[in-house]
């Protein structure tokens, strides 16, 4: 650590990359606490969103282009994407609930929350403090992709593989839960549809609407067969049943029919 | 930031220039979006047989600009149900997602700008073509938010859609770029566009051949993906299904009108623009001449190969106009499953052979071995193709009609044709007339025997 430190004291900082900092750094750290704070779920995730371009952008000012389109592309543009995707579904008026479900749960996060932060820091720098930054140069020196590309296909190959292998696995599983698969035999094709159509009990028509033909445009009165029979099987079997007010069955005012107006 | 060695002519310009060539960029992008709305109305006029728009300046050709100003005139309404900051938000995002992708595509080469040498491009990186991507996917924002901010159904569809076939069509589109990529052995247009400038020397059992430089002939399979997929990312007709209007009203902007309206309208075309110039970038030999005009040595050199450039563009252009005009939209999982199902296996599969014929190309390879791997990989193919399940037999349909073209005896109602021939007229056939049907012959003209009254 203590070398990787006099590395970085030694080295000038460019004029560029110092400005944009600046301007990023506190974005990306207010949206971090937008990201939180938030009660809207689709704001909260539009603030990580930030946080994640601002990310990108760092790697890209400190010389590693790839990761930062990477980040952008990926993070920011699928993964994010994805959870838009589910919150949208959820619906735009849902927002977070205020109250406290578990008592003390918020002290609890934040205690876990410092503690988890506390060892992963601990944990980078006691691995890191015996390592010698080698400087960008030497990093960088077949290009920035070629370098990672080496990196990855060569000696870390085998995590490399391991962590696809279990995302994939992670994608099949979840796979495999959701979908529901229906057996080959209950599966009816269009010209057995058609055929049940046309046999005798089947309607080769569509069926009435409720409404039509009928006194009133409400979803639960039945249409009217031409004999002035109501058609019962035009009602939805989940509308309930009710009977109408005089003023509802009575006929409304059509072309031919004014003086039900009056 | 560190460059690679074929950047070396960028980042070299003083600050004028480069606003200079910004400006270059905006205003070629604002021109070429006039100009393609009015060539997309005429195009599909031709095709219909109408004249298209003709009355605004010669040839209707100022009737894109005349609709443009009448758009920013307009009522700008916003929805009482609307997220107020992420409406505003969305067309903004759309907007500058599509014209920051145009900073990496190559123009030209390397001209003199009052003294400067300065390459035909605003920027390039080592991950120039990432840009694009990134760009594109940062656009779906602006779709997906104008569609959820609307506060409004047929706005959230269209958006839930658009997020859908963006993401899916962008992971097509982005392997097909890889074997570019591969070929090149550079991720950077400019590299990319050199890489394609000379003919290629290919030895293809045993004999030398000469081939075109351009990917597009080197890698057509990758050509065909990407501009599927291209078509799929920019939600141009048979893809157009975020904004079917038949079914969506007009999906994600529905609920836009004047300013953020034309927004939207220029992302879109502007999109166009961008995934047609990345094509001809990586797949037609970005602004070098064809083939008859590299006979003549200028061709590439000076400000010229801007005019080529465009000319390619144009060409692209026309071909989504051509698309709309042709093809009927597809329906959505018939779309699903082409991207998924069809586009993504094919990619992999020739990458993978792509990466083969790569390793086998190399000369430190040993003869006997080159001729190992080829004979392998034969046999898995052949073995492949044996053992591949055949498809299954329809299982009979029970229930068929009975000869009298009845389901059900004389309680059914009489079949359509399953197979749509129509059967033969039971009135054409000589029957004798019944004495019944002749004493009422006056009800309807139709009938057989309605010339007898």
């Amino acid at each position: 650590m203590s070398l990787a430190l006099e590395t970085l004291a030694q080295s000038t900082v460019p004029t560029g990359e110092v400005v944009t900092f600046w301007i990023l750094a506190p974005i990306a750290l207010a949206c971090a606490l937008g990201m939180v704070l938030a009660r809207n779920a689709v704001h909260s995730a539009l603030f990580l969103v930030v946080t994640m371009l601002c990310l990108g952008v760092f790697y890209m000012v400190q010389a590693g282009p790839f990761l930062g389109f990477v980040q952008i592309i990926v993070y920011t543009g699928a993964i994010m994407m994805l959870f838009l995707f589910v919150l949208m579904l959820v619906g735009r008026d849902s927002a977070e609930a205020v109250i406290e479900v578990l008592r003390g749960q918020r002290i609890a996060a934040v205690v876990l929350g410092g503690g988890l932060a506390a060892l992963l820091g601990t944990g980078a720098v006691r691995a890191l403090r015996a390592t010698t930054a080698t400087g960008l140069e030497a990093a960088n020196a077949d290009g920035n992709v070629q370098a990672i590309a080496q990196l990855l296909f060569t000696r870390y190959v085998f995590a490399f593989e391991v962590t696809s292998a279990l995302l994939i696995t992670a994608a099949v599983g979840a796979m495999v839960l959701a979908h529901v698969t229906r057996p080959k035999a209950e599966r009816v094709g269009q010209t057995a549809r058609m055929l049940a159509r046309f046999a005798p009990g089947g309607s080769p028509a569509p069926k009435p609407g409720p409404g039509v033909f009928a006194t009133s445009n409400s979803i639960a009165t039945p249409a009217l067969l031409p004999d002035g029979t109501p058609a019962e099987r035009s009602i939805s079997a989940v509308v309930p049943t009710r009977d109408l007010t005089p003023e509802e069955a009575a006929p409304k005012g059509t072309q031919g029919n004014q003086e039900g107006q009056q | 930031m560190t460059q690679a060695d074929g950047l070396a002519d960028f980042g070299h310009d003083p600050w004028w220039l480069i606003l200079a060539k910004v400006l270059a960029v905006f205003v070629f992008l604002l021109l070429m979006t006039i100009f393609a709305i009015w060539y997309e109305r005429r195009v599909v006029g031709r095709m219909q047989v109408r004249p298209g728009p003709n009355r605004n300046g010669p040839f209707g050709l100022l009737q894109s600009l005349a609709d443009g100003l009448k758009l920013i005139f307009k009522e700008e309404i916003i929805p009482r149900t609307a997220d107020r900051v992420v409406y505003f938000l969305a067309p903004v995002i759309s907007g500058v997602c599509a014209f920051t992708a145009f900073a990496v595509i190559p123009f030209g080469p390397t001209v003199s700008i009052f003294g400067h040498r300065s390459p035909l491009q605003l920027a390039d990186l080592p991950v120039a073509v990432l840009v694009v991507l990134a760009c594109s996917s940062i656009g779906v924002y602006g779709i997906v938010l104008a569609g959820w901010a609307s506060g409004s159904t047929y706005p959230l569809l269209g958006a839930l859609r658009s997020s859908a076939q963006m993401i899916s069509y962008e992971v097509a589109m982005g392997l097909s770029i890889v074997a570019v990529f591969m070929t090149a052995g550079t991720m950077s247009t400019s590299e990319i566009v050199a890489a394609q400038a000379d003919a290629q020397r290919l030895v293809l059992f045993g004999q030398e051949i000469t081939i075109p430089g351009w990917y597009a002939v080197l890698l057509i399979p990758s050509f065909l993906i990407y501009f599927i997929s291209a078509v799929g990312e920019t939600n141009r007709a048979p893809f157009d299904l975020p904004e079917a209007e038949s079914e969506l009203v007009g999906g994600f902007h529905t609920e836009y009108s004047s300013m953020k309206f034309m927004m939207f309208y220029l992302a879109e075309y502007i999109n166009m623009i961008t995934i047609s110039g990345l094509c001809v970038t990586l797949f037609l030999g970005g602004w070098h001449a064809p083939w008859p005009l590299t006979l003549w040595s200028g061709a590439n050199s000076g400000w010229l190969p801007l005019v080529w450039f465009t000319a390619k563009l144009l060409l692209l252009l026309f071909v989504f106009v051509w698309l709309r005009g042709t093809l009927p939209r597809l329906r959505y999982d018939q779309f699903m499953r082409l991207g998924w199902k069809v586009l993504l296996p094919v990619n992999l599969a020739w990458i993978v052979m792509l990466a083969g014929i790569k390793v086998i190309q190399r000369e430190s390879l040993d003869g006997s071995v080159r001729t190992t791997i080829i004979a392998g990989v034969a046999v898995v193919l052949l073995l492949v193709v044996t053992l591949w399940p055949a498809a299954k037999e329809p299982e009979p349909m029970l229930g068929m009609p009975d000869p009298a073209g009845r389901i059900g005896g004389a309680d059914g109602f009489p079949l359509p044709p399953l197979d749509l021939q129509v059967p033969p007229s039971p009135r054409a056939m000589p029957t004798p007339v019944p004495a019944t049907a002749a004493d009422t012959g006056s009800d309807g003209a139709e009938d057989s025997t309605g010339e007898e009254a």
